[in-house]
Protein backbone atom coordinates (compact mmCIF):
# COMPACT_ATOMS: atom_id res chain seq x y z
CA UNK A 1 0.00 0.00 0.00
CA UNK A 2 3.19 2.42 0.80
CA UNK A 3 4.30 1.64 -2.35
CA UNK A 4 1.29 3.03 -3.62
CA UNK A 5 1.12 6.22 -2.09
CA UNK A 6 4.65 6.92 -3.04
CA UNK A 7 3.69 6.69 -6.40
CA UNK A 8 0.69 8.54 -6.21
CA UNK A 9 3.19 11.68 -5.03
CA UNK A 10 5.99 10.94 -7.48
CA UNK A 11 4.32 11.16 -10.40
CA UNK A 12 1.84 14.02 -9.71
CA UNK A 13 5.01 15.61 -8.51
CA UNK A 14 6.51 15.14 -11.88
CA UNK A 15 3.20 16.49 -13.68
CA UNK A 16 3.27 19.45 -11.36
CA UNK A 17 6.74 20.60 -11.99
CA UNK A 18 6.68 20.02 -16.23
CA UNK A 19 3.48 22.45 -15.22
CA UNK A 20 6.29 24.86 -13.78
CA UNK A 21 8.41 24.66 -16.41
CA UNK A 22 6.59 24.66 -19.51
CA UNK A 23 5.08 28.55 -19.54
CA UNK A 24 3.85 28.11 -22.91
CA UNK A 25 1.27 25.42 -22.17
CA UNK A 26 0.53 27.34 -18.76
CA UNK A 27 -0.79 30.47 -20.86
CA UNK A 28 -2.23 28.73 -23.40
CA UNK A 29 -4.43 27.02 -21.42
CA UNK A 30 -5.81 30.55 -20.59
CA UNK A 31 -6.15 31.90 -23.80
CA UNK A 32 -9.47 29.53 -24.88
CA UNK A 33 -11.49 29.90 -22.39
CA UNK A 34 -10.99 34.27 -21.76
CA UNK A 35 -11.13 34.18 -25.60
CA UNK A 36 -14.85 32.71 -25.61
CA UNK A 37 -15.38 35.15 -22.22
CA UNK A 38 -15.23 38.16 -24.46
CA UNK A 39 -16.05 37.55 -27.84
CA UNK A 40 -19.67 35.73 -26.60
CA UNK A 41 -19.31 38.02 -23.89
CA UNK A 42 -19.86 41.35 -26.58
CA UNK A 43 -21.18 39.81 -29.10
CA UNK A 44 -24.11 37.89 -27.40
CA UNK A 45 -24.48 40.11 -24.02
CA UNK A 46 -26.07 42.71 -25.96
CA UNK A 47 -28.06 40.72 -27.83
CA UNK A 48 -29.15 38.62 -25.20
CA UNK A 49 -29.81 40.82 -22.27
CA UNK A 50 -30.55 39.52 -18.85
CA UNK A 51 -31.13 35.92 -18.98
CA UNK A 52 -32.75 36.12 -15.80
CA UNK A 53 -33.80 39.10 -13.23
CA UNK A 54 -30.21 39.98 -12.08
CA UNK A 55 -28.12 37.79 -14.07
CA UNK A 56 -26.92 39.34 -17.29
CA UNK A 57 -25.09 37.15 -20.02
CA UNK A 58 -21.69 37.40 -18.93
CA UNK A 59 -22.17 36.44 -15.58
CA UNK A 60 -24.44 33.50 -16.54
CA UNK A 61 -21.05 32.17 -18.83
CA UNK A 62 -18.57 32.99 -16.11
CA UNK A 63 -19.10 30.04 -14.05
CA UNK A 64 -19.08 27.66 -17.50
CA UNK A 65 -15.43 29.38 -18.73
CA UNK A 66 -13.99 28.82 -15.21
CA UNK A 67 -14.89 25.05 -15.59
CA UNK A 68 -13.83 25.16 -19.01
CA UNK A 69 -10.99 26.05 -18.24
CA UNK A 70 -10.73 22.95 -15.68
CA UNK A 71 -12.03 20.77 -18.60
CA UNK A 72 -9.24 21.56 -20.91
CA UNK A 73 -6.82 21.32 -18.47
CA UNK A 74 -8.01 18.00 -17.10
CA UNK A 75 -8.65 15.88 -20.06
CA UNK A 76 -5.38 17.36 -22.14
CA UNK A 77 -3.16 16.28 -18.82
CA UNK A 78 -4.84 12.74 -19.24
CA UNK A 79 -4.21 12.45 -22.56
CA UNK A 80 -0.51 13.48 -22.18
CA UNK A 81 0.12 9.77 -20.86
CA UNK A 82 0.09 8.96 -24.68
CA UNK A 83 3.22 11.72 -24.80
CA UNK A 84 5.01 10.02 -22.26
CA UNK A 85 4.60 6.56 -24.02
CA UNK A 86 5.43 8.11 -27.44
CA UNK A 87 8.97 9.91 -26.42
CA UNK A 88 9.97 7.00 -24.28
CA UNK A 89 9.70 8.32 -20.34
CA UNK A 90 6.71 5.63 -19.33
CA UNK A 91 9.52 2.98 -19.74
CA UNK A 92 10.84 4.64 -17.18
CA UNK A 93 8.18 4.10 -15.04
CA UNK A 94 6.93 0.94 -15.67
CA UNK A 95 10.39 -0.66 -15.29
CA UNK A 96 10.47 1.29 -12.18
CA UNK A 97 8.96 -0.67 -8.75
CA UNK A 98 6.23 2.01 -9.07
CA UNK A 99 2.66 0.80 -9.13
CA UNK A 100 0.49 0.40 -11.96
CA UNK A 101 -2.61 1.70 -10.48
CA UNK A 102 -0.81 4.69 -8.64
CA UNK A 103 0.72 5.51 -11.96
CA UNK A 104 -2.95 6.65 -13.09
CA UNK A 105 -4.05 8.34 -9.69
CA UNK A 106 -0.87 10.35 -9.72
CA UNK A 107 -1.64 11.96 -13.17
CA UNK A 108 -5.03 12.61 -12.00
CA UNK A 109 -4.08 14.03 -8.52
CA UNK A 110 -1.34 15.97 -10.74
CA UNK A 111 -4.27 16.80 -13.65
CA UNK A 112 -6.36 18.05 -11.53
CA UNK A 113 -3.87 20.15 -9.19
CA UNK A 114 -2.43 22.04 -12.02
CA UNK A 115 -6.51 22.31 -12.97
CA UNK A 116 -7.12 23.53 -9.72
CA UNK A 117 -4.26 26.59 -9.41
CA UNK A 118 -5.72 27.42 -13.45
CA UNK A 119 -9.00 27.38 -12.01
CA UNK A 120 -8.00 29.65 -9.03
CA UNK A 121 -6.73 32.00 -11.52
CA UNK A 122 -9.34 32.53 -13.47
CA UNK A 123 -11.44 33.29 -10.34
CA UNK A 124 -9.44 37.20 -10.74
CA UNK A 125 -11.68 37.69 -13.59
CA UNK A 126 -14.76 37.13 -11.51
CA UNK A 127 -15.03 40.70 -9.99
CA UNK A 128 -14.51 42.61 -13.43
CA UNK A 129 -17.38 40.41 -14.86
CA UNK A 130 -19.35 41.37 -11.94
CA UNK A 131 -19.58 38.18 -10.56
CA UNK A 132 -19.61 38.09 -6.55
CA UNK A 133 -17.37 36.36 -4.95
CA UNK A 134 -16.10 36.12 -1.12
CA UNK A 135 -14.15 33.16 0.93
CA UNK A 136 -17.57 31.15 1.13
CA UNK A 137 -17.89 30.97 -2.94
CA UNK A 138 -14.35 30.19 -2.58
CA UNK A 139 -14.47 27.32 0.01
CA UNK A 140 -17.77 25.84 -2.04
CA UNK A 141 -15.92 26.13 -5.10
CA UNK A 142 -12.69 24.09 -4.22
CA UNK A 143 -13.79 20.72 -3.87
CA UNK A 144 -16.06 21.03 -7.28
CA UNK A 145 -13.42 21.92 -9.22
CA UNK A 146 -11.52 19.06 -7.44
CA UNK A 147 -14.09 16.51 -8.56
CA UNK A 148 -14.67 17.77 -11.90
CA UNK A 149 -10.74 17.96 -12.37
CA UNK A 150 -10.14 14.56 -11.27
CA UNK A 151 -13.13 12.78 -13.14
CA UNK A 152 -11.90 14.65 -16.52
CA UNK A 153 -8.53 13.50 -16.02
CA UNK A 154 -9.81 10.31 -15.54
CA UNK A 155 -11.32 10.48 -18.56
CA UNK A 156 -8.49 11.94 -20.41
CA UNK A 157 -6.45 8.69 -19.38
CA UNK A 158 -9.23 6.33 -20.59
CA UNK A 159 -8.40 7.92 -23.62
CA UNK A 160 -4.81 7.99 -23.46
CA UNK A 161 -3.93 4.15 -22.21
CA UNK A 162 -5.73 3.24 -25.61
CA UNK A 163 -4.28 5.24 -27.77
CA UNK A 164 -1.04 4.83 -29.71
CA UNK A 165 -0.49 8.39 -31.21
CA UNK A 166 -0.05 11.50 -30.72
CA UNK A 167 -1.66 12.50 -33.83
CA UNK A 168 -5.18 11.10 -32.18
CA UNK A 169 -4.75 14.77 -30.15
CA UNK A 170 -6.44 16.66 -32.50
CA UNK A 171 -9.37 14.18 -32.60
CA UNK A 172 -9.75 13.98 -29.21
CA UNK A 173 -9.72 17.98 -28.91
CA UNK A 174 -12.32 18.17 -31.73
CA UNK A 175 -14.78 14.44 -30.87
CA UNK A 176 -13.91 14.78 -27.16
CA UNK A 177 -13.66 18.17 -25.60
CA UNK A 178 -15.29 20.52 -28.33
CA UNK A 179 -18.71 18.63 -27.93
CA UNK A 180 -18.32 18.37 -23.67
CA UNK A 181 -17.89 22.05 -23.99
CA UNK A 182 -20.41 23.16 -26.19
CA UNK A 183 -23.21 20.91 -24.77
CA UNK A 184 -22.37 21.37 -20.79
CA UNK A 185 -24.31 24.69 -20.64
CA UNK A 186 -21.77 27.28 -20.87
CA UNK A 187 -23.61 29.21 -23.25
CA UNK A 188 -26.99 28.72 -22.89
CA UNK A 189 -29.48 26.60 -20.31
CA UNK A 190 -29.71 23.08 -21.09
CA UNK A 191 -33.02 23.12 -20.51
CA UNK A 192 -35.96 24.65 -22.70
CA UNK A 193 -33.88 23.35 -26.18
CA UNK A 194 -34.45 21.28 -28.74
CA UNK A 195 -35.07 17.29 -26.88
CA UNK A 196 -31.97 15.90 -28.63
CA UNK A 197 -29.92 18.43 -27.33
CA UNK A 198 -30.98 18.12 -24.16
CA UNK A 199 -30.90 14.66 -23.64
CA UNK A 200 -26.93 15.12 -25.36
CA UNK A 201 -26.44 17.51 -22.78
CA UNK A 202 -27.61 15.78 -19.85
CA UNK A 203 -25.80 12.67 -20.57
CA UNK A 204 -22.79 14.87 -19.95
CA UNK A 205 -21.11 14.71 -16.44
CA UNK A 206 -20.00 18.43 -17.10
CA UNK A 207 -23.49 19.55 -17.48
CA UNK A 208 -23.89 19.18 -13.89
CA UNK A 209 -20.37 19.98 -12.88
CA UNK A 210 -20.86 23.46 -14.20
CA UNK A 211 -24.67 23.36 -12.61
CA UNK A 212 -22.73 22.79 -9.91
CA UNK A 213 -20.47 25.58 -10.14
CA UNK A 214 -22.86 28.03 -11.19
CA UNK A 215 -25.38 27.40 -8.40
CA UNK A 216 -22.42 28.34 -6.09
CA UNK A 217 -21.85 31.57 -7.73
CA UNK A 218 -25.34 32.58 -8.77
CA UNK A 219 -27.49 31.37 -5.94
CA UNK A 220 -29.82 28.12 -6.53
CA UNK A 221 -32.19 30.01 -8.08
CA UNK A 222 -30.29 29.82 -11.49
CA UNK A 223 -30.63 25.71 -11.15
CA UNK A 224 -30.76 24.57 -14.63
CA UNK A 225 -31.13 20.83 -14.80
CA UNK A 226 -33.65 18.25 -13.72
CA UNK A 227 -33.40 14.94 -14.16
CA UNK A 228 -37.16 13.02 -14.10
CA UNK A 229 -38.78 16.09 -12.34
CA UNK A 230 -36.02 16.72 -9.62
CA UNK A 231 -34.16 19.71 -9.92
CA UNK A 232 -30.33 18.72 -9.45
CA UNK A 233 -28.47 21.04 -6.23
CA UNK A 234 -25.23 21.54 -5.64
CA UNK A 235 -24.62 18.22 -3.71
CA UNK A 236 -26.85 16.13 -6.34
CA UNK A 237 -24.32 17.60 -9.02
CA UNK A 238 -21.05 16.62 -7.45
CA UNK A 239 -22.34 13.46 -7.03
CA UNK A 240 -23.01 12.71 -10.43
CA UNK A 241 -20.03 14.10 -11.59
CA UNK A 242 -18.08 11.75 -8.72
CA UNK A 243 -19.69 8.75 -9.99
CA UNK A 244 -18.54 9.43 -13.03
CA UNK A 245 -15.14 10.12 -12.46
CA UNK A 246 -15.29 6.85 -10.72
CA UNK A 247 -15.86 4.89 -13.66
CA UNK A 248 -13.64 6.69 -16.22
CA UNK A 249 -10.83 6.41 -13.73
CA UNK A 250 -11.67 2.75 -13.33
CA UNK A 251 -11.81 1.90 -16.36
CA UNK A 252 -8.90 3.82 -17.05
CA UNK A 253 -6.58 1.90 -14.50
CA UNK A 254 -8.28 -1.40 -15.96
CA UNK A 255 -7.30 -0.63 -19.57
CA UNK A 256 -3.69 0.10 -18.31
CA UNK A 257 -3.33 -2.48 -16.54
CA UNK A 258 -4.17 -4.78 -19.29
CA UNK A 259 -2.38 -2.88 -21.90
CA UNK A 260 1.10 -2.52 -20.57
CA UNK B 1 26.93 -16.54 -7.45
CA UNK B 2 25.31 -15.95 -11.08
CA UNK B 3 22.67 -12.34 -11.11
CA UNK B 4 20.74 -14.23 -13.92
CA UNK B 5 19.83 -17.28 -15.08
CA UNK B 6 17.73 -17.53 -18.09
CA UNK B 7 16.39 -21.71 -18.83
CA UNK B 8 14.33 -22.10 -22.26
CA UNK B 9 13.14 -18.84 -22.83
CA UNK B 10 10.82 -18.52 -25.26
CA UNK B 11 8.42 -15.55 -26.56
CA UNK B 12 5.97 -15.74 -29.03
CA UNK B 13 4.19 -12.77 -30.87
CA UNK B 14 1.35 -14.71 -32.28
CA UNK B 15 2.71 -16.66 -35.13
CA UNK B 16 6.22 -15.15 -34.93
CA UNK B 17 8.49 -16.66 -32.29
CA UNK B 18 10.96 -14.28 -31.02
CA UNK B 19 13.15 -15.77 -28.88
CA UNK B 20 13.21 -19.73 -29.32
CA UNK B 21 14.31 -21.52 -26.04
CA UNK B 22 17.38 -18.94 -24.68
CA UNK B 23 19.84 -20.62 -21.57
CA UNK B 24 22.34 -18.32 -20.14
CA UNK B 25 24.10 -17.51 -16.88
CA UNK B 26 25.86 -13.84 -15.86
CA UNK B 27 28.18 -14.02 -13.29
CA UNK B 28 28.64 -11.07 -10.69
CA UNK B 29 30.53 -8.28 -12.05
CA UNK B 30 31.09 -9.80 -15.54
CA UNK B 31 30.31 -7.77 -18.63
CA UNK B 32 28.09 -10.10 -20.73
CA UNK B 33 27.35 -9.48 -24.32
CA UNK B 34 24.38 -10.40 -26.68
CA UNK B 35 25.78 -10.42 -29.89
CA UNK B 36 23.65 -11.12 -32.96
CA UNK B 37 21.89 -9.12 -36.02
CA UNK B 38 18.81 -7.07 -35.66
CA UNK B 39 15.67 -8.36 -35.17
CA UNK B 40 17.81 -11.73 -33.48
CA UNK B 41 15.44 -11.87 -30.43
CA UNK B 42 17.82 -9.29 -28.47
CA UNK B 43 15.45 -6.86 -27.08
CA UNK B 44 12.78 -9.37 -26.69
CA UNK B 45 15.22 -11.13 -23.83
CA UNK B 46 16.31 -7.92 -22.04
CA UNK B 47 12.38 -6.91 -22.06
CA UNK B 48 11.53 -10.47 -20.46
CA UNK B 49 14.55 -9.88 -17.83
CA UNK B 50 13.57 -6.97 -16.73
CA UNK B 51 9.59 -7.99 -16.40
CA UNK B 52 8.72 -5.86 -19.49
CA UNK B 53 7.51 -8.95 -20.81
CA UNK B 54 6.39 -12.05 -19.75
CA UNK B 55 8.15 -15.17 -21.42
CA UNK B 56 5.94 -17.66 -22.93
CA UNK B 57 8.02 -20.71 -21.73
CA UNK B 58 11.04 -21.05 -19.54
CA UNK B 59 12.64 -19.38 -16.68
CA UNK B 60 14.47 -16.46 -15.56
CA UNK B 61 15.50 -15.44 -12.41
CA UNK B 62 17.58 -12.27 -11.80
CA UNK B 63 19.30 -11.50 -8.58
CA UNK B 64 17.57 -14.24 -7.26
CA UNK B 65 14.11 -13.16 -8.16
CA UNK B 66 11.84 -14.42 -10.43
CA UNK B 67 10.91 -12.46 -13.25
CA UNK B 68 7.60 -13.23 -13.46
CA UNK B 69 6.34 -14.18 -9.77
CA UNK B 70 8.37 -11.42 -8.10
CA UNK B 71 8.69 -8.65 -10.45
CA UNK B 72 9.10 -5.70 -8.19
CA UNK B 73 11.69 -7.00 -6.18
CA UNK B 74 13.39 -7.74 -10.20
CA UNK B 75 12.61 -3.96 -10.72
CA UNK B 76 14.07 -2.47 -7.67
CA UNK B 77 17.32 -4.96 -7.96
CA UNK B 78 18.20 -3.79 -11.76
CA UNK B 79 19.04 -0.94 -13.74
CA UNK B 80 17.99 -0.30 -17.24
CA UNK B 81 19.69 2.18 -19.90
CA UNK B 82 17.01 1.65 -23.06
CA UNK B 83 18.00 1.66 -27.12
CA UNK B 84 15.76 4.53 -27.36
CA UNK B 85 15.65 7.78 -24.58
CA UNK B 86 13.60 7.60 -22.06
CA UNK B 87 14.15 11.12 -20.25
CA UNK B 88 11.43 13.82 -19.34
CA UNK B 89 12.63 16.59 -22.15
CA UNK B 90 11.14 19.26 -20.11
CA UNK B 91 12.67 18.16 -16.83
CA UNK B 92 16.44 18.90 -16.18
CA UNK B 93 18.93 16.52 -16.33
CA UNK B 94 18.80 16.73 -12.03
CA UNK B 95 15.17 17.00 -12.08
CA UNK B 96 15.32 13.41 -14.19
CA UNK B 97 17.43 11.74 -11.70
CA UNK B 98 15.22 12.61 -8.48
CA UNK B 99 12.28 11.57 -10.30
CA UNK B 100 14.20 8.45 -10.31
CA UNK B 101 15.14 8.33 -6.60
CA UNK B 102 11.87 9.01 -5.55
CA UNK B 103 10.39 6.15 -7.95
CA UNK B 104 13.28 3.57 -6.01
CA UNK B 105 12.95 5.12 -2.83
CA UNK B 106 16.34 6.26 -2.50
CA UNK B 107 16.39 8.28 1.35
CA UNK B 108 17.62 12.07 0.50
CA UNK B 109 20.40 11.71 2.71
CA UNK B 110 21.94 8.54 -0.10
CA UNK B 111 20.61 10.02 -2.79
CA UNK B 112 22.05 13.54 -3.16
CA UNK B 113 25.82 12.60 -2.76
CA UNK B 114 24.96 9.72 -5.04
CA UNK B 115 23.34 11.80 -7.44
CA UNK B 116 26.39 14.27 -7.26
CA UNK B 117 28.87 11.29 -7.76
CA UNK B 118 27.72 9.93 -10.70
CA UNK B 119 26.73 13.49 -12.65
CA UNK B 120 30.53 14.22 -12.04
CA UNK B 121 31.35 10.67 -13.22
CA UNK B 122 29.71 11.01 -15.97
CA UNK B 123 30.92 14.51 -16.73
CA UNK B 124 27.75 16.26 -16.43
CA UNK B 125 27.99 17.75 -13.30
CA UNK B 126 28.48 21.11 -15.25
CA UNK B 127 25.34 20.61 -17.14
CA UNK B 128 22.79 19.38 -14.16
CA UNK B 129 20.41 22.28 -14.48
CA UNK B 130 20.16 22.05 -18.25
CA UNK B 131 16.69 20.77 -19.31
CA UNK B 132 16.89 17.66 -21.40
CA UNK B 133 15.79 18.97 -24.56
CA UNK B 134 19.12 20.90 -24.69
CA UNK B 135 21.60 17.87 -24.55
CA UNK B 136 23.35 16.12 -27.05
CA UNK B 137 22.49 12.05 -27.81
CA UNK B 138 25.95 11.21 -26.08
CA UNK B 139 25.09 13.44 -23.05
CA UNK B 140 21.65 11.86 -22.94
CA UNK B 141 23.01 8.43 -23.01
CA UNK B 142 25.71 9.47 -20.24
CA UNK B 143 22.79 11.01 -18.07
CA UNK B 144 20.47 7.17 -18.90
CA UNK B 145 23.67 5.22 -17.66
CA UNK B 146 23.83 7.47 -14.50
CA UNK B 147 20.19 7.64 -14.16
CA UNK B 148 20.00 3.50 -14.48
CA UNK B 149 23.13 3.09 -11.09
CA UNK B 150 21.56 5.54 -9.08
CA UNK B 151 19.79 3.01 -6.60
CA UNK B 152 22.73 0.78 -6.71
CA UNK B 153 21.79 -2.12 -8.43
CA UNK B 154 23.13 -5.05 -8.76
CA UNK B 155 22.61 -5.45 -13.22
CA UNK B 156 22.75 -2.76 -15.33
CA UNK B 157 21.04 -3.64 -18.47
CA UNK B 158 22.33 -1.75 -21.56
CA UNK B 159 20.40 -2.17 -25.00
CA UNK B 160 22.52 -1.06 -27.67
CA UNK B 161 23.84 1.67 -25.35
CA UNK B 162 25.84 2.89 -28.12
CA UNK B 163 23.21 3.50 -31.05
CA UNK B 164 23.22 6.13 -33.07
CA UNK B 165 26.33 7.83 -31.20
CA UNK B 166 28.97 8.46 -33.44
CA UNK B 167 32.77 6.78 -33.14
CA UNK B 168 34.16 9.30 -30.38
CA UNK B 169 31.15 9.23 -28.49
CA UNK B 170 31.10 5.37 -28.29
CA UNK B 171 34.71 5.05 -27.02
CA UNK B 172 33.65 7.55 -24.62
CA UNK B 173 31.09 5.66 -23.21
CA UNK B 174 33.03 2.53 -23.26
CA UNK B 175 35.76 4.10 -21.20
CA UNK B 176 32.95 4.94 -18.46
CA UNK B 177 31.64 1.08 -18.77
CA UNK B 178 34.97 0.07 -18.15
CA UNK B 179 35.23 2.55 -15.16
CA UNK B 180 31.84 1.79 -13.89
CA UNK B 181 32.46 -2.36 -13.43
CA UNK B 182 35.75 -1.38 -11.63
CA UNK B 183 34.31 1.21 -9.08
CA UNK B 184 30.90 -0.59 -8.65
CA UNK B 185 31.30 -4.25 -9.24
CA UNK B 186 28.45 -4.58 -10.84
CA UNK B 187 27.42 -7.49 -13.54
CA UNK B 188 26.74 -5.55 -16.89
CA UNK B 189 24.10 -7.02 -19.37
CA UNK B 190 24.71 -5.38 -22.66
CA UNK B 191 23.18 -5.86 -26.10
CA UNK B 192 24.76 -4.94 -29.53
CA UNK B 193 25.22 -5.50 -33.06
CA UNK B 194 28.74 -3.84 -33.34
CA UNK B 195 31.01 -6.44 -33.37
CA UNK B 196 33.94 -4.27 -32.26
CA UNK B 197 31.98 -3.40 -29.65
CA UNK B 198 31.00 -7.10 -28.16
CA UNK B 199 35.21 -7.58 -28.03
CA UNK B 200 34.67 -4.93 -24.60
CA UNK B 201 32.68 -8.19 -23.11
CA UNK B 202 34.13 -10.99 -20.71
CA UNK B 203 32.03 -13.47 -22.29
CA UNK B 204 29.81 -13.25 -25.54
CA UNK B 205 26.04 -14.74 -26.62
CA UNK B 206 26.10 -14.75 -29.87
CA UNK B 207 22.30 -15.00 -30.79
CA UNK B 208 20.29 -15.51 -34.26
CA UNK B 209 17.10 -16.40 -35.22
CA UNK B 210 15.97 -16.56 -31.69
CA UNK B 211 18.31 -19.02 -30.31
CA UNK B 212 21.69 -18.72 -28.95
CA UNK B 213 24.76 -19.92 -31.67
CA UNK B 214 27.40 -19.93 -28.80
CA UNK B 215 28.59 -18.73 -25.84
CA UNK B 216 31.84 -18.18 -24.67
CA UNK B 217 34.80 -15.55 -23.92
CA UNK B 218 35.80 -13.84 -26.48
CA UNK B 219 39.17 -15.63 -26.64
CA UNK B 220 37.49 -18.97 -26.90
CA UNK B 221 35.09 -18.02 -29.47
CA UNK B 222 37.81 -16.87 -31.27
CA UNK B 223 40.21 -19.69 -31.10
CA UNK B 224 36.70 -21.53 -32.31
CA UNK B 225 37.23 -20.10 -35.87
CA UNK B 226 40.46 -22.38 -35.54
CA UNK B 227 43.56 -20.18 -34.61
CA UNK B 228 45.21 -17.07 -36.40
CA UNK B 229 44.22 -16.16 -40.12
CA UNK B 230 47.46 -15.53 -41.90
CA UNK B 231 48.08 -13.77 -44.94
CA UNK B 232 50.76 -14.81 -47.72
CA UNK B 233 52.22 -13.27 -51.02
CA UNK B 234 54.40 -15.03 -52.71
CA UNK B 235 56.46 -15.14 -56.47
CA UNK B 236 54.25 -18.32 -57.29
CA UNK B 237 51.16 -18.10 -55.64
CA UNK B 238 49.78 -21.30 -56.88
CA UNK B 239 53.05 -23.37 -56.93
CA UNK B 240 52.22 -22.04 -52.81
CA UNK B 241 48.72 -23.35 -53.03
CA UNK B 242 50.08 -26.78 -53.83
CA UNK B 243 52.92 -26.71 -51.29
CA UNK B 244 50.13 -25.13 -48.63
CA UNK B 245 47.47 -27.79 -49.30
CA UNK B 246 49.92 -30.83 -50.10
CA UNK B 247 52.59 -30.57 -47.67
CA UNK B 248 51.55 -28.27 -44.70
CA UNK B 249 47.90 -29.99 -45.33
CA UNK B 250 46.06 -26.96 -44.75
CA UNK B 251 43.05 -25.04 -46.47
CA UNK B 252 44.39 -22.27 -48.21
CA UNK B 253 41.88 -19.48 -49.77
CA UNK B 254 43.08 -17.31 -52.27
CA UNK B 255 41.74 -13.82 -53.16
CA UNK B 256 43.58 -10.13 -55.30
CA UNK B 257 46.54 -12.08 -55.45
CA UNK B 258 46.62 -13.07 -51.49
CA UNK B 259 46.94 -16.49 -49.75
CA UNK B 260 44.86 -16.66 -46.54
CA UNK B 261 44.71 -19.83 -44.12
CA UNK B 262 44.15 -20.86 -40.74
CA UNK B 263 46.27 -22.43 -38.19
CA UNK B 264 46.19 -22.74 -34.36
CA UNK B 265 49.04 -20.25 -32.08
CA UNK B 266 49.91 -18.58 -35.10
CA UNK B 267 52.72 -16.42 -33.02
CA UNK B 268 54.45 -19.69 -32.96
CA UNK B 269 54.06 -21.03 -36.56
CA UNK B 270 55.17 -17.80 -38.30
CA UNK B 271 58.83 -18.01 -37.69
CA UNK B 272 59.03 -21.67 -38.41
CA UNK B 273 56.84 -21.27 -41.57
CA UNK B 274 59.32 -18.52 -42.76
CA UNK B 275 62.82 -20.10 -41.93
CA UNK B 276 61.32 -23.32 -43.92
CA UNK B 277 59.09 -22.22 -46.81
CA UNK B 278 60.91 -23.15 -50.07
CA UNK B 279 59.64 -19.89 -52.37
CA UNK B 280 60.83 -16.52 -51.53
CA UNK B 281 57.52 -14.98 -49.60
CA UNK B 282 56.90 -10.91 -50.84
CA UNK B 283 54.79 -10.43 -47.54
CA UNK B 284 53.24 -11.90 -44.92
CA UNK B 285 50.69 -10.84 -42.21
CA UNK B 286 49.12 -12.51 -39.27
CA UNK B 287 46.02 -11.43 -37.65
CA UNK B 288 43.72 -12.49 -34.71
CA UNK B 289 40.49 -13.57 -36.23
CA UNK B 290 37.76 -11.08 -35.51
CA UNK B 291 34.05 -11.79 -34.29
CA UNK B 292 32.65 -11.01 -37.35
CA UNK B 293 34.90 -14.47 -38.67
CA UNK B 294 33.18 -16.28 -35.60
CA UNK B 295 29.45 -15.04 -36.35
CA UNK B 296 30.71 -15.96 -40.21
CA UNK B 297 31.95 -19.24 -39.27
CA UNK B 298 28.88 -19.89 -36.72
CA UNK B 299 25.95 -18.81 -39.02
CA UNK B 300 27.72 -19.15 -42.87
CA UNK B 301 26.47 -15.66 -42.99
CA UNK B 302 28.04 -12.34 -42.16
CA UNK B 303 26.30 -10.00 -39.76
CA UNK B 304 26.65 -7.23 -42.05
CA UNK B 305 24.94 -8.11 -44.65
CA UNK B 306 21.37 -8.86 -42.79
CA UNK B 307 21.82 -5.18 -41.95
CA UNK B 308 19.49 -4.08 -45.12
CA UNK B 309 17.59 -1.19 -43.00
CA UNK B 310 14.37 -0.75 -44.10
CA UNK B 311 15.32 2.50 -45.72
CA UNK B 312 17.80 0.32 -48.47
CA UNK B 313 14.83 -2.13 -49.11
CA UNK B 314 12.73 0.45 -50.07
CA UNK B 315 15.30 1.55 -52.37
CA UNK B 316 15.33 -1.66 -53.85
CA UNK B 317 11.92 -2.21 -54.13
CA UNK B 318 11.51 0.98 -55.57
CA UNK B 319 14.36 -0.25 -58.26
CA UNK B 320 12.72 -3.03 -58.77
CA UNK B 321 9.30 -1.73 -59.77
CA UNK B 322 11.32 0.93 -62.48
CA UNK B 323 12.57 -1.81 -64.20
Amino acid sequence: MAIVFRTIWVIAYRELLRFVQDRPRMFSSFSMPIIFLIIFGAGFGRLIGQMMPGVDYIQFMYPGILAMTVLMTSVMSGVSIVWDREFGFLKEVLVSPLSRSGVLVGKAVGAATIAIIQGAIMLVLAPIVNVPINLGTVLALLPLLLILSLALSGLGLLIGSRMRSQQGFQIVMQLVIFPMMFLSGIFFPVSGVATWLEVLSKLNPVTYGIDAIRQVFLGTEVAGVTVFGHTMGIVDSAIVVAMAGVVFLTTAIWAFNKQE
Amino acid sequence: MDVIEASNLVKRFGELEAVKGVSFSVKEGEIFGFLGPNGAGKTTTINILCTLLKPTDGQAKVNGYDVVKERSQVRQSIGLVFQEPALDDYLTAEQNLRFHGYAYGIPKNVLEPRLKELLEMMELWDRRKGKINTYSGGMKRRLEIARGLLHHPRVLFLDEPTLGLDPQTRRRIWDYIHDLRKRENLAIFMTTHYMDEAENCDRIAIIDYGRTVALDTLEKLKDGVGGDVISVKTEDNEEAMRLLEGQYKLKPDIENGIISFTVPHGEEFLPKFVSGFPLRLLSIGLRRPTLEDVFLKLTGRNIREQEVDSMQKMKNMARMRRH
